[in-house]
């Protein structure tokens, strides 16, 4: 009984996934951890056998706890990229922020300049 | 739109909610009479600092958020950069730079790309005390250091760059707290960038509130030091020399 809900929350995690990247909610680079992850917990879902193979194999005496650690560092993965992207977003912003705030104050001058010419005086200045 | 006279130096003032000083600041560069156009850079402001620096006659670079100090530092030398200008000097919109003193900051470039106006090297009598203080004197010693230049005050606002540093500045100007001081030195050093310092005495601030509180300052020990650390590991900036930018143009 237990398996079947597993089974369904991980199917309900990939369908989510599928849907938010066909609706394009979700960028490809992020939508692809999502689905490794969805259909991973589907596969030990639907094989639950599988897990206890792989603790026996990797020493761990709990399958569960195999389950939390690669949990954990999967999350610690995605915490780490989000930051690095985030970082990346933040530069990119600045920059704009810069560009524009330069371009506007072009723009000013050049306003400022023609206005200037038509009323025949010199644009503003050193004094 | 770029400037065809390269002797002209652009005074980088950025103002965050400055309205109180921004005026009278600008006026008062302008009024020295020197070849200096002023921009403001409008880190965001709130109030009307924006609109007081044009009204005194700067030129302003209004930024849609505030970047802090780094940030606007940043967009005024990209400024500087696309319009030309050859020499650009920072300096503080709250009046605590005497602007009388931009000659001879700008002198300091020389011989070599970076003039600081320092505030410790025998004029004035700006004191700091506590954690703060011996952060200062630490970074001064391991900045002199490493510039091979006796320096006394590295963490100076007041400071003049050549288009060699502006270039290097253009390529890493961390907008992060401290970055635009000592991370933004350090690594101009390490790229090969001289630095120079010339005395200078700092006046009372004309307007708003200092920002000094003893937690504050042994936050400020701790940061510094974790800026220093991280600035020794960074990436050095290729810069055009003096003599490969000749070779190009001939």
């Amino acid at each position: 009984m237990g398996n079947l809900a597993a089974f369904l929350l991980a199917l309900a995690i990939v369908g989510i996934v599928f849907e938010m990247l066909r609706r394009k909610k979700l960028r490809e680079k992020y939508a692809a951890l999502w689905l490794v992850v969805g259909i991973g917990t589907l596969v030990l879902a639907a094989f639950p056998r599988l897990l206890t193979i792989v603790a026996e194999l990797v020493g761990v005496q709990l399958p569960s706890n195999l389950l939390f650690i690669i949990s954990i560092l999967l999350l610690l993965g995605v915490c780490l990229h989000l930051s690095w992207e985030i970082s990346v977003v933040e530069d990119e912003t600045r920059t704009l922020a810069e560009e524009v705030a330069i371009m506007r104050a072009l723009l000013e001058q050049l306003q400022t300049a023609e206005t200037a010419e038509d009323d025949t005086s010199t644009p503003s200045g050193p004094k | 739109m770029e400037i065809h006279d390269s002797t002209r130096v652009l005074v980088i003032m950025p103002a965050w909610n400055e309205a109180e000083s921004v005026g009278d600041t600008v006026r008062e560069v302008l009024g020295v009479g020197g070849p200096y156009d002023v921009l403001v850079v409008n880190d965001g402001s709130t109030d009307d600092t924006a609109a007081l620096a044009a009204e005194a006659g700067a030129t302003v670079l209004n930024l849609p958020f505030n970047l802090g100090v780094g940030g606007a530092m940043r967009a005024g030398f990209k400024y500087a950069k696309r319009l030309g200008y050859r020499q650009v000097i920072q300096v503080d919109a709250d009046g605590q730079h005497d602007p009388r003193n931009i000659g001879e900051v700008l002198a300091g470039l020389e011989h070599a790309d970076i003039s600081i106006g320092a505030r410790f090297a025998e004029k004035g009598e700006y004191i700091v005390s506590g954690p703060r203080k011996w952060a200062m004197q630490f970074l001064a010693k391991v900045i002199s250091g490493l510039a091979k230049t006796r320096l006394t005050d590295v963490t100076s606002g007041f400071r003049a760059a050549n288009d060699r540093a502006i270039s290097q500045y253009l390529d890493h100007y961390p907008a992060e707290y401290l970055g635009d001081t000592i991370d933004s030195l350090v690594v101009a050093i390490r790229s090969g960038c001289k630095v120079t310092q010339i005395p200078v005495a700092m006046r009372p601030r004309q307007g708003g509130t200092p920002s000094h509180n003893p937690a504050k300052a042994a936050v400020y020990l701790g940061r510094s030091t974790f800026a220093l650390l991280f600035a020794l590991t960074r990436k050095r900036s290729t810069i055009p020399s003096v003599s490969s930018s000749a070779q190009e143009a001939s």
